[in-house]
């Protein structure tokens, strides 16, 4: 079962990098590209019998490791059908 | 006195943590692995600048689960004195023993330059022999030192004098143009509620001698002297109130 994992800055918090990024894509002319926030993806393969019990361990993951509470949230998506079949 | 210096695998600063104990000093020290689980009866014990496991993650995210952490936490508990340098100072705040997170510079470049900090606090047992408001110049070298923290935490570090140093000019002054990476209220270093854990981006340990162009960062590691031998850093911090241990 795969967990997908985002990580982004929270809105209250700057992101230099994303600015820099967006400034970046108006130069080459994207005006319609009003904002954007740059943040971290994860593909964890999670051996777990059911969707909630891999959501359940992403989860715990994310909170102690994958993000930093002070500075990011996540958001989890759970794949029943991909990664290794059990 | 007995210094402990964390080594991370990464850490690119360690020696230099470990020569300003050792030979400027004269004071002991050991280098102490960071899967090792034992400090080795160190007094104070310093958390080096340089990459712990590659930055990966995020600066300090891996390094904060290293064996040597659980010890580090437990020291600190104790009130021994801990200063986190620059990456050290990411593992601290990584590993909850400070509080806050850091950001990409506002500028996204690595800075890697001579700055002021202004010395906000000097009870703190790397700031005993300071004057509040006394400035020392010493190098940075980061590409995230843009300290944050959410506002409710700012003010609380600020209302319980946890900022220990701001970006300054050279007569002191705060302003935005001398903040060489963004940092909310200025913010080069901070230290615990109990004050006994420091942590500040600048590297005192790159500055303790002439030569290197600054020796003003002595001053910090002869106030960890200070703290611990005189009695434990409270007894200290009472002499040093009376005047008695300024340099």
């Amino acid at each position: 079962m795969r967990a997908r994992v985002f990580v982004t800055l929270k809105p209250s918090v700057f992101d230099p990098q994303g600015t820099t990024v967006g400034e970046a894509l108006h130069t080459l002319g994207y005006q319609r590209v009003t904002d954007v926030r740059q943040g971290k993806y994860f593909e964890l393969e999670i051996d777990a019998p059911s969707a909630d019990d891999a959501r359940r361990i992403a989860a715990e993951a994310a909170d102690r490791l994958l993000a930093n509470p002070v500075i990011e949230s996540y958001r989890i998506e759970i794949d029943a059908a991909a990664g290794a079949p059990r | 006195m007995k210094f402990a210096v964390v080594v991370f695998p990464g850490s690119n600063c360690d020696h230099d943590a470990y020569h300003a104990a050792k030979h400027v000093l004269g004071q002991d020290a050991s280098l102490i692995w960071h899967k090792d689980t034992s400090l080795g009866g160190a007094d104070a014990v310093i958390l080096p600048g340089g990459f712990a496991h590659g930055d990966y993650l995020r600066t300090g995210a891996i390094a904060r689960f290293s064996p040597i952490m659980a010890e580090v936490t437990e020291f600190a508990a104790a009130g021994g004195p801990v200063l986190g340098i620059c990456n050290g100072f990411q593992v601290l705040l990584e590993a909850g023993l400070l509080e806050g997170a850091m950001l990409r510079n506002r500028s996204l470049h690595f800075r890697c330059e001579h700055v002021h900090v202004r010395v906000e606090q000097s009870d703190t047992p790397f700031t005993l022999l300071c004057q509040p408001g006394q400035t020392l110049r010493m190098p940075i070298a980061h590409g995230e030192g843009n300290y944050y923290a959410p506002p409710d935490v700012i003010a609380r570090l600020e209302v319980n004098r946890q900022v220990v140093f701001r970006y300054s000019s050279a007569d002191g002054e705060v302003t935005d143009s001398v903040n060489p990476n963004g940092s909310v209220n200025s913010i080069a270093g901070i230290c615990n509620q109990s004050r006994n854990v420091v942590g500040l981006m600048p590297h005192p340990e790159r500055a303790c001698e002439l030569a290197l162009g600054s020796d003003d960062g002595l001053v910090m590691f002869e106030s960890a002297v200070a703290a611990v031998t005189n009695g434990g850093f409270s007894k200290a911090m009472d002499l040093a109130t009376e005047g008695a241990l300024r340099k």
